[in-house]
């Protein structure tokens, strides 16, 4: 395609060394014990890598606006499915309702 | 219909210097697209469709962990004192690496570059390769001290470190197998690179496998820090 953007070779060299520095990062801050933060600040990290790798790497940046709609939509009805699944987890003991 | 043409004509003869006449005879160009820019942004978004059916069905997954792991959090500490961290660590630089190649190698389709797509393409199958391998060494482990689920599963451990253990099977299992797919789409994509196959003006397959690549990288960058990192604070891994 002609007018598609060519990423210069220092932005994805750019892109993968702050992707290994996280990983050291997830590595690193996972020996401290943050209590109930540990499982978030992981979260945290890993959500940071993996949306770089999907605007630069998969350069959903450059894409089309319905393309980048389904790719957010796939996210957040991923975000859906936890929270209503969880939702139903949660509140089983509140009523008392037998099975749990 | 008339005016979609129109402008994607217009359009495209304004957004390049290889647009318009040339891509519109371009033996690459499927005869139900416009024009090659129409092809691409189609195949993108077709693979995008597809990449979200896997986020949900890796989503299924990720949400039964979060049930069990809510109910069973001990057990879930435990379960990933069991799992080699440095091993984890690796495979996930190395993937890394990989979809840095992958990169490289589109970008090399898009400039033309025939060597180019060929060192990024098998870089990428060796670094795929050798996540495979180490994954291999860390599965022979789970075997040889009895933490695959199943009559053979240590019985000195609770019963729900089970749990545990069925799903670092089923979802590195099933990121394995998605890992062998990868390899065998690159295979493909290498040997029509090799052929000359890809240009500035086409290069949709090595775009939208590339897609796929990354994302498979993407499920085991949350892979990494929810199975092996749960209880590294506490004196777990290796």
């Amino acid at each position: 395609m002609s007018s598609a953007h060519v990423t210069p070779i220092k932005v994805y060299v750019a892109i993968f060394v702050a992707l290994l520095v996280f990983t050291f990062i997830t590595y690193d801050v996972a020996r401290y014990d943050f209590g109930a933060l540990n499982t978030p600040v992981a979260l945290a990290i890993a959500v940071t890598k993996a949306t770089l790798v999907v605007m630069f790497f998969m350069g959903l940046r450059f894409n089309t606006p319905l393309t980048k709609v389904v790719a957010v939509a796939g996210f957040f009805w991923l975000l859906i499915l936890f929270g209503l699944t969880m939702g139903d987890y949660a509140s089983r003991t509140w009523l008392g309702v037998p099975g749990r | 219909m008339a005016n979609a043409h129109e402008s994607t004509m217009h359009g495209g003869h304004a957004a390049g210097p290889a647009a318009g006449h040339a891509s519109e005879h371009n033996p690459n160009l499927q005869h139900h697209f416009y024009s090659m820019e129409q092809q691409l942004e189609a195949s993108t978004l077709g693979m995008w469709v597809f990449l979200v059916t896997e986020v949900m069905f890796f989503g299924g997954m990720f949400a039964a962990y979060l049930v069990y792991r809510t109910m069973y959090p001990e057990a879930w500490v435990a379960g990933s004192h069991h799992l080699q961290v440095t091993l984890g660590a690796l495979n996930t630089g190395v993937l890394i690496c990989s979809s840095l190649t992958m990169a490289l190698a589109v970008r090399a389709a898009q400039t033309g570059s025939r060597r180019g797509q060929i060192v990024n393409l098998v870089l990428t199958i060796l670094l795929g390769s050798t996540f495979l391998v180490v994954k291999f060494f860390e599965y022979k482990a789970k075997f040889d001290h009895h933490l695959v689920p199943g009559p053979h599963f240590d019985p000195t451990l609770p019963r729900q470190e089970q749990l545990f253990f069925s799903l670092y099977f089923m979802l590195t299992g099933v990121h394995a197998a998605h890992m062998v797919v990868g390899i065998g789409l690159m295979l493909v994509i290498l040997a029509m690179a090799w052929r000359g196959k890809f240009d500035a003006s086409y290069y949709t397959p090595v775009e939208i496998s590339g897609l796929y690549w990354h994302f498979v990288d993407i499920v085991w960058i949350f892979l990494f820090p929810l199975l092996y990192l749960l209880g590294f604070h506490s004196g777990g891994g290796a």
